[in-house]
């Protein structure tokens, strides 16, 4: 007696419904699990013996065998349990309602705990017709969010056999709204005294995505800085804000940032975390990382010359490609890591390079140099933008004047988006950080003082060709808050002044 | 290439070294090692701070400049900061300098120096008492600086702090009668704590190139070239104009004067926003009126 369930595998981002099948048949009593399956699966058999039992029905004392197909697909976690379960219980009563997939852990007593990943299988199996889901309780509204499928949430496994015999009428869970204010942890800028030029850095990074270093002391309020750029980036579109929340939800970080929120996520892990942790990876399922949580926002590197070479090589990839692919012994998945960088970093190792007030800078040059050295490489190449962030003194802190807020700045980014937007249907980039080499002639349109600028400018400074693009991809933006057509004059010259000091 | 051995009474012996001679001990030199070719001596050693401020190395700088302009040898310990601020400061006006090392001359030390070695071996000499290989130990320094004293008709200590090794430069040349002199700093911080203390302990000021006058009778007269290029009044000679900033710029400039300003406070001060006050130090800095810093700084230009 063959009977099955429908449940479903992730890889990364995606995933494969799978078909559980259970065959009973006669023999000694045996439980036995096959399809590629890992550690957690195979203790599902325990689960599954014992939540069937303390839920009231019989575990067939005959030969089990339960199989997972596609049979060649890798699969891992808890979230089979119920699947298995209903298939099971199938072989030996009636359960009409054969177009429901089954996700859920099963508890001992028989009740259904929360997996992590529910989300992306709920868009997954949408996209292969399966509309109709029963998942736990907990993990109800992230699946809700996926339009047109209807979600039954239950917290055991009673009540899900009740729902499928059609004994139990339960009404599908509502999809939550999407859309909220601010996310948790938000900076506003006017919160920020001073530090001008950081936060115009930060209104053009917002603009054009591009990817802006930080120089300053510690104490200086980088970190406040960084945040509040989360904050000047547009709202999320709702597929854009369904595949972070998916994100999220593989990582079970969905209590980190609710899965409704239209605002872009502001990651900043510590100097300490494992390269798994940055760009993806762990031992089992492939975990996104860092990088991916960020997609869409902001991700903030503090100490960026403390974090080991190795990590800050690996973020070349999604920082050119704008997403990361991840290479287990199973398989290689990819995730999207479509964020902006703010790296920030001391200006030397003490930090107190070109204070004025006592005690001043205490390293010597070529440990200054060394330390800055660090800051080369492919991620430096990707970095459009460097801002000084000094200490401020009394005066510059308690002056007067209002300081904008964001709300304000944001109407700005707005502006300049909606112009690249336009642009983007005949150069297909969709922001001036990607502009490639060639696109940025035709699209920065220098007037000729623009051009003299940049000719005087690249003989002063000897720029290099890198730096040249670097130039212009900065005064493009510029450009577009201001709302100009072509690249002015004094949107090169306000370019040059983030470019950075050193090659 | 490791240069050749000059021994103690050879026909270029350089003069000065002889005098240490007279203070005894282990004073004397019986050879050095040398790399280029001997510039005319003695010069003026002109040394420093290693982690001196950004005016430590402009006045370095200059005063290299003066110096080289005049055809007055630069002496120095071609380390990081100050000196090698001098040589490069003598270098660029077109001078001779003579880099007096703490290892042998076949040592890659200080590593970031490799550029400044080839020039100054090409227009001056490296000099060294060490063997070739001798690497950089700690006690080679203080024991070298009695070479550049000797080197030297006087010493000009730029900046030092309370233990700066350019102190004991300028004890060797106290000890070998040659001139002592100092250039005067801010009283703030511990930067110019012991080129200050020399001041008051006698050392003479420097105050710009005729102070060497009486050693260095070359120095009397400001050559015309001396003439700091102070930059002309925006508008002058300047291809493009800032033009709707003219009168932003002229206040701006008189804000900034050779010590650095706070961006933030220039902005304050004329009361311009961020994108504003970039485009105007922008148009200044690419006429060469300002540069920019570490630290959101905004000074006038070296020489």
């Amino acid at each position: 007696m063959v009977a099955t369930a429908i449940s479903c595998a992730v890889q990364g981002l995606s995933g494969v419904p799978v078909t559980v099948e259970a065959d009973v048949a006669n023999g000694l009593p045996s439980f036995t699990i096959v399809g590629l399956t890992d550690r957690a699966i195979q203790e599902a058999r325990e689960r599954v013996r014992a939540a069937v039992r303390n839920a009231g029905f019989d575990f067939p004392a005959r030969r089990v065998t339960v199989n997972l197909a596609p049979a060649e697909v890798p699969k891992e976690g808890t979230g089979f349990d119920l699947a298995i379960a209903v298939a099971l219980l199938r072989t030996g009563r009636e359960l009409p309602l054969d177009d429901v997939a089954c996700i859920g852990e099963l508890a001992l007593d028989g009740g259904v705990r929360g997996v992590i990943g529910v989300l992306p299988m709920a868009r997954r199996l949408a996209a292969s017709g399966i509309r109709r889901l029963i998942v736990p309780a907990e993990n109800a509204a992230e699946a809700a969010l996926v339009e047109g499928t209807e979600v039954i949430g239950v917290e055991s496994l009673a009540v899900a056999v009740a729902y499928l015999e059609g004994r139990l009428d339960l009404a599908p869970t509502a999809a939550p709204p999407m859309g909220e204010l601010i996310a948790p942890g938000g900076v506003d800028l006017a919160a920020i005294r001073g530090q001008s030029l950081a936060k115009r850095a930060l209104e053009i990074a917002a603009a054009g995505r591009h990817n802006l270093l930080m120089l300053g002391p510690p104490g200086a309020g980088k970190t406040m800085l960084a945040r509040a750029l989360a904050g000047l980036l547009p709202d999320l579109g709702a597929d854009e804000a369904l595949e972070v929340a998916s994100l999220y939800s593989l990582r079970g970080r969905l209590s980190d940032r609710p899965a409704t929120s239209l605002r872009p996520p502001f990651r900043a892990p510590h100097h300490s975390v494992s390269r798994a942790g940055l760009i993806g990876g762990g031992a089992g399922l492939a975990q996104p990382g860092e990088v991916s949580l960020a997609h869409g926002g902001v991700l903030f590197l503090d100490e960026v010359c403390e974090f080991p070479r190795a990590h800050l090589e690996a973020l070349r990839q999604p920082l050119e490609e704008r997403r990361v692919g991840v290479t287990r012994v199973r398989g290689t998945v990819t995730f999207p890591a479509d964020f902006v960088l703010v790296a920030a970093a001391n200006p030397c190792p003490c930090g107190r390079l070109g204070q004025r007030e006592a005690p001043g800078c205490r390293c010597a040059e070529d440990a200054v140099l060394r330390y800055q050295a660090r800051l080369s490489g492919p991620m430096r190449d990707r970095i459009d933008m460097v801002a000084d962030v000094p200490r401020l003194g009394g005066e510059a802190l308690f002056g007067s004047g209002a300081e904008e807020p964001t709300a304000a700045v944001r109407e700005r980014v707005a502006g300049a988006r909606a112009r690249q937007a336009e642009r983007a249907a005949s150069t297909g980039v969709a922001a001036n950080a990607l502009l490639g080499a060639e696109q940025l002639v035709a699209v920065s349109r220098l007037d000729v003082r623009a051009l003299d600028a940049l000719t005087t400018a690249g003989e002063r400074w000897r720029l290099s060709a890198r730096a040249y693009h670097r130039v212009l991809r900065v005064s493009r933006t510029i450009a577009d808050l201001a709302g100009e057509e072509r690249v002015t004059r004094q949107a090169l010259l306000e370019a040059f002044q983030l470019r950075g000091q050193s090659e | 290439m490791t240069g050749h051995r000059l021994a103690a009474g050879a026909g270029c012996w350089p003069p000065g070294l002889a005098d240490l001679d007279q203070l005894g001990g282990s004073c004397g030199v019986r050879s050095i090692w040398l790399e280029g070719e001997l510039p005319p001596l003695p010069g003026v050693a002109l040394v420093g701070s290693r982690q001196a401020t950004f005016a430590g190395l402009e006045a370095a700088r200059r005063i290299g400049a003066d110096l080289g302009r005049r055809g007055v040898t630069v002496v120095s310990g071609f380390a990081l900061g100050v000196d090698a601020a001098a040589h490069r400061g003598c270098l660029a006006a077109g001078g001779q300098t003579v880099a007096v090392l703490g290892c042998g001359l076949a040592v890659d030390y200080p590593r970031s120096h490799r550029g400044l070695r080839t020039e100054v071996s090409l227009r001056g000499a490296l000099v060294s008492e060490y063997t070739a290989w001798d690497g950089p130990r700690a006690w080679h320094f203080p024991h070298r600086n009695r070479i550049i004293a000797a080197l030297s008709r006087a010493v000009v200590v730029v900046e030092a702090g309370e233990k700066s090794g350019a102190l004991s430069t300028a004890r060797w040349a106290a000890d070998l009668g040659r001139e002592v002199l100092a250039v005067p700093g801010s009283i703030l911080g511990q930067a110019n704590r012991g080129s200050n203390r020399l001041l008051r302990d006698g050392a003479r000021p420097y105050l710009d190139v005729s102070d060497l006058a009486d050693v260095f009778p070359e120095c009397a007269v400001p050559g015309a070239s001396d003439r700091r290029r102070r930059p002309e009044r925006p508008g002058g000679e300047a291809a493009n104009p800032p033009l709707e900033a003219g009168d932003h710029a002229a206040r701006l400039l008189a804000l900034v004067s050779a010590e650095p300003v706070p961006r933030e406070l220039i902005g304050r001060a004329l009361g311009l926003g961020a994108s504003g006050l970039a485009v105007l130090l922008g148009e200044l800095e690419l006429e060469g009126h300002v540069r920019s810093l570490p630290g959101g700084l905004v000074a006038r230009p070296r020489w």
